[in-house]
């Protein structure tokens, strides 16, 4: 195989997210430094410790119609909501790409939850027999994968990835397999989550890792920051169709950037917690590097994978600043976003991608006062508002529970 | 006791609601897959909310014998009670 067919390149992009229903509005929203996060009211809440979550800033239910959306459950609602938008933006329909060469890589991290929880009521209440026969289609890991497949048609392969925070990352880099082993001619990757509810909100409080500062929603996000206390949780999806270069030329496609390389490892250290150097993530960030035969030198901005929790933020720290150095402008977005787990990776990517485009980076949201930890002083974080700045090469770090590290590296065209 | 025209309209609801389809496209000679684009989960979600509304049990093997909106409506006006 030559380079150039494994050349791969981003002509589409769509999201649906706490700061607007879509990439533009996103990310408008993302550089005027507005919050997605917002204080629970509802009763249920009352007796937790963490009360805060980023919801959708545009319901699905405007975007979706009513009878389409009763069979998908709101983790694949949004997911088609970004797919389409995407698929739109880089005019998948009228590309005359056999559908037999279209595939679809979609992850989430948490699945069809709110459906699994809330037949779970019903069985409780009403019986077997009045439990929805939409239930496993709405309720498995892969539902979002296979909606968003049916909606673009496609027919060279549907697949989901699981790997809690990092499935969105892991999606894309599947993607870009695909194209590169000459599986596909355009692939659809990106990651959905949809999960607010009692029970998920519960278990990630057991664990410590969501914040606490209920009275200030908008401050409770603070990656890097001395007193961030945990991760918010967010809900929304985001998108990428992706296509080998020569094809997307000769077919005259608008190309945002390239996706130059991946790196994918496991920690092989603890199921949850992150090893405190960061090492399995560092390695992925140089694999990722490498793949897009690069050197550190060139990476002028790296979206943090930071989630503003203790541990986290400083481990990625110090992987950033060990494997790359203090040269390129880092931010973490899930200041403004809140933490979309496995959405996370696919929204970030779409960040990463924007800032080369406009030569920006948008600051990380409540960085007042940085952390102490000596990776943390010495990495460049861009903070209070977006830095203008000169870069070609960008690299987008995702982690999930589990031990799941990737880095995507994207470079202009 | 429904009559059968309160049947149809029942039966149109319960499409509307479940399936989109447009309650001016129902009547009896409408086959549930072939006419009105009906899949087989949504088939089984109608059925329950028929036994709801009317009060009729539907069994599996009745189900399938259930084929247009007139045999919907005859099975229901038979079994009400």
């Amino acid at each position: 195989m030559s380079t150039s067919t494994a050349d791969v390149v981003v002509t589409g992009m769509g999201a649906t997210t706490p700061l607007g229903g879509d990439v533009a509005s996103t990310w408008e929203a993302l550089l005027a430094g507005r919050s997605g996060v917002t204080r629970i009211t509802d009763d249920w809440v009352k007796d937790f410790p963490a009360q805060l979550v980023a919801r959708l800033a545009v319901d699905p239910a405007e975007q979706i119609d009513r009878v389409r959306a009763r069979r998908l459950d709101r983790s694949q609602q949004v997911a088609v909501i970004a797919a389409e938008e995407a698929w739109r933006d880089a005019a998948g329909a009228t590309s005359g790409v056999d559908p037999e060469r279209i595939a679809v890589v979609f992850g989430t991290g948490i699945g069809g939850a709110l459906t699994l929880l809330g037949q779970d009521d019903i069985l409780e209440q009403k019986g077997p027999k009045r439990v929805s026969p939409h239930t496993i289609p709405m309720l498995m890991p892969n539902g979002p994968a296979a909606a968003v497949g049916l909606a673009v048609g496609a027919k060279a392969g549907v697949h989901a990835p699981v790997s809690a925070c990092a499935s969105g990352a892991e999606a894309i880099r599947w993607g870009m397999d695909l194209l590169r082993f000459d599986r596909a001619d355009m692939v659809l990757v990106g990651g959905t989550e949809a999960c607010v509810h009692p029970l998920p909100m519960a278990g990630f409080a057991a664990m410590r890792a969501m914040s606490t500062r209920n009275d200030e929603p908008g401050r409770a996000s603070r990656p890097f920051d001395k007193g961030r206390d945990g991760f918010v949780l967010a809900e929304g999806a985001a998108a990428l169709v992706l296509e080998r270069a020569d094809a997307a030329k000769a077919r005259g496609a608008r190309v945002y950037a390239r996706l130059a390389g991946a790196g994918a490892t496991s920690d092989g250290y603890d199921l949850v917690a992150p090893h405190p150097e960061g090492a399995g993530g560092a390695r992925a960030m140089a694999a990722a590097i490498k793949d897009a035969g690069l050197t550190a030198a060139d990476i002028g901005h790296v979206n943090a994978h930071a989630t503003s929790t203790p541990m986290g933020d400083t481990a990625e720290a110090t992987a950033i600043h060990g494997t790359i150095g203090d040269h390129p402008l880092v931010t973490a977005t899930k200041g403004q976003t809140g933490h979309l787990l496995g959405a996370a990776g696919a929204l970030e990517s779409v960040f990463t991608i924007l800032a080369l485009r406009d030569q920006i980076v948008p600051a990380t949201a409540n960085l007042d006062d940085p952390d102490d930890h000596v990776a943390v002083q010495s990495l460049d974080i861009v903070r209070r508002e977006p830095r203008r700045a000169s870069f070609s090469a960008a690299l987008n770090d995702s982690f999930g529970f589990g031990g799941h590290n990737m880095a995507l590296v994207f470079t202009t065209v | 006791m429904s009559s059968t025209a309160e049947i149809q309209t029942g039966v149109a609801e319960i499409l509307e609601e479940v399936a989109g389809v447009a309650p001016a496209d129902v009547s009896p000679e409408k086959s549930f897959t072939d006419d009105l684009d009906v899949d087989s989960l949504s088939m089984v979600e109608i059925a329950t909310a028929v036994e709801d509304k009317f009060g009729v049990a539907i069994p599996d093997d009745e189900l399938g014998n259930i084929k247009t909106v007139g045999d919907a409506i005859s099975y229901i006006e038979k079994n009400q009670g």
